[in-house]
């Protein structure tokens, strides 16, 4: 012990809400790379899906729908939802509630809306970079998009805001049990949101439950949407549709997060 | 309730059935460092996460830094730095983006932070400080803890048993730094269930005993107050441990007798007088005895006079921190006194 502690140096400021948020997001976007274990199944599980349904049912659905149909351009939105559904720093937030660095940071000056918000701000980052691998495996297998280089910018908005939209139930999980293990059960929603819809063959090919259960499911007009981008160009009745199911499922899962938030950071 | 560091008059905390802090009344002075002492689930940890505003008292008042601990809660955050029982750090982080991180959630600047790093000096090891923090060995964390939260330089610090598992080495230079801060004017409220940390680094004690808080002054006067020398009896086993207890109690000198296992402390009041007459009262309770020595009263055996306890010094245990996910800590009383007794 050579050098000594002082107290006239420096002393703590009032910080804006702004530095709050860039300084949580920064440490969550850090660690992403460094937990490849979260992005690996993030990008095994859409190729995975991709690549077996246009094995499994390019030939049948495109015999079954009309001329042009393209069923690789149909399956793309599906395989940019499987990698950003689901996808957060849900886990990680459960192990700094478990080790008490979430205490350290409740014990800080900082605001408590940016312990969650920075964190979505690193996921919005990764669900689109997610994006990025699957739409290009798209390219190769000759995926074309009708609305040019901006409609794959607003593609992958879309995917990203949709992972965005999603990551609010396993946060809300997170804060709430501060368990991992429930954390991961989180995933199960994630099974009637994407079967229960145009995941696989158009809605017209659908039996009768299952068209009715996709009509209220909001996954099946993100993926009108997305495919309108792909196929059709700027459909902004589609579009618009599928921002909507986003801002739907948003205001759903949000509401359950940020509600979570209060309750774990409201002193009692 | 203004000038003090830290005042709290009849503060309580309960979890459901479960008083963990009982109506402590505290004052503690600017540029003081105050000891506070007890056993594991004696309620020390609830106290400081009540008065660092992690969770709010059931009743009574409670002031840190002239700032009420119910209301002002943000501006004492600001001015305190806290360093919990366990280190809790991010492992995938590296030392220098944890003080990062810790400096810019304080509103200081990247110059500062970096200034303040080499301020801190030998408290962080400055080698590894871009090493991930799962590389970082226990003494390295709790110091590293430590430097975290004094970034910002606080008028208080809270130090939530800052030395515990820490080896002999670590712990000195965890015991330097806080006298150098608190030679520069800081104030450390110091828990710790080490008494000899307590007599080393505090200039007051508070003992805490089942969320009440049974003595406070300093240790001078507190061992002042137990009065008696003591005579230290190591037996080869604790078989006859006992029966040794009833013999030397017998003898007139002899105000108290205290068996730990093969430990027996006894109390009175001319140790050199008495020491011949306990030798002779063991020899007579046929126990083989393998050293006698005598000392003068430490804080252990204040706490032992004032709580019938042992603080759990020996066993180096340390306090668990449930109170982290909301369960009290005074449920996990490890009777760290079990396998005593007193005669």
């Amino acid at each position: 012990m050579t050098t000594s502690t002082t107290t006239a140096e420096v002393a703590s400021r009032t910080t804006s809400f702004l530095s709050d948020l860039m300084t949580i997001a920064k440490r969550a976007v850090r660690q992403i790379p460094r937990e490849p274990e979260v992005i690996a199944p993030a990008l095994f599980i859409p190729v995975f899906f991709f690549v077996v349904y246009l094995g499994s049912l390019q030939d049948i659905t495109e015999a079954t729908q009309p001329d042009g149909f393209d069923f690789k351009a149909f399956q793309l939105p599906v395989a940019i939802v499987f990698a950003v559904t689901g996808v957060s720093r849900a886990a990680s937030l459960v192990t700094d509630i478990q080790t008490g660095y979430f205490d350290r940071l409740l014990i800080s000056p900082v605001r408590r809306l940016p312990l969650l918000l920075g964190l979505m701000v690193a996921d919005f980052v990764l669900v689109c970079s997610l994006c990025i691998p699957v739409l290009l495996l798209g390219f190769v297998l000759g995926v074309d998009f009708a609305t040019g280089p901006l409609g794959v910018v607003a593609f992958v908005l879309m995917g990203g805001l949709w992972g965005l939209a999603f990551t609010g139930f396993p946060y809300a999980i997170a804060l709430r049990t501060g368990n991992p293990a429930a954390v991961n059960s989180s995933f199960l929603l994630f099974f009637p949101f994407a079967f229960l819809t145009t995941s696989q063959v158009p809605k017209d090919a659908m039996t009768g439950w299952l068209s009715t259960i996709a009509t209220y499911n909001p996954l099946t007009y993100l993926l009108d949407g997305m495919r309108a981008l792909v196929t059709e160009g700027w459909d902004w009745g589609a579009i618009g549709g599928g921002l909507l199911a986003i801002a739907a499922v948003a205001m759903v899962s949000m509401t359950l997060a940020f509600s979570a938030l209060r309750g774990r950071v409201t002193r009692a | 309730m203004t000038t003090a560091a830290i005042s709290t008059r009849d503060i309580r905390r309960s979890f459901g059935d479960l008083i963990a802090v009982d109506g402590v009344d505290l004052d503690v002075q600017r540029g003081e460092i105050y000891g506070f002492l007890g056993p594991n689930g004696a309620g020390k940890s609830t106290l400081v996460r009540m008065l660092c505003t992690l969770i709010l008292p059931t009743s009574g008042k409670a002031s840190v830094l002239g700032l009420d601990v119910v209301s002002d809660d943000d501006a004492i955050r600001r001015r305190i730095g806290v360093a919990l029982q366990e280190a809790a750090l991010d492992d995938n982080q590296s030392g220098r983006e944890l003080l990062d991180i810790q400096g810019r959630l304080y509103g200081l600047t990247g110059s500062e932070i970096a200034d303040r790093i080499t301020q801190i000096g030998d408290l962080v090891d400055q080698g590894a400080l871009d090493r991930r923090l799962g590389e970082y060995s226990g003494g390295m964390r709790r110091r590293l803890d430590l430097a975290a939260c004094l970034l910002h330089s606080p008028e208080l610090v809270f130090l939530d048993e800052p030395t515990t598992g820490l080896d002999p080495a670590s712990r000195a230079a965890v015991w330097e730094e806080i006298r150098r801060l608190n030679e520069s004017g800081t104030t450390i409220f110091l828990t710790t269930q080490y008494l000899e940390e307590a007599d080393e680094l505090a200039d007051r004690v508070g003992i805490i005993a089942k969320g009440k808080l049974v003595a406070e002054d300093t240790p001078a006067v507190l061992k002042r107050q137990v009065g008696d020398d003591r005579v230290v009896v190591q037996l080869a086993t604790d078989a006859g441990a006992i029966r040794a207890a009833h013999a030397v109690g017998a003898v007139p000198e002899v105000n108290g007798v205290d068996v730990n296992g093969c430990e027996m402390v006894v109390a009175t009041a001319e140790g050199a007088s008495a020491i011949g007459p306990i030798a002779v009262a063991l020899d007579g309770a046929d126990v083989k005895v393998e050293g006698l020595t005598m000392r003068t009263p430490t804080l252990d055996d204040v706490f032992l006079t004032l709580t019938g306890e042992r603080t759990g010094y020996e066993a180096d245990q340390h306090e668990s921190d449930p109170t982290a996910d909301g369960q009290p800590d005074a449920a996990t009383n490890s009777g760290a006194s079990s396998g005593r007794s007193q005669a």
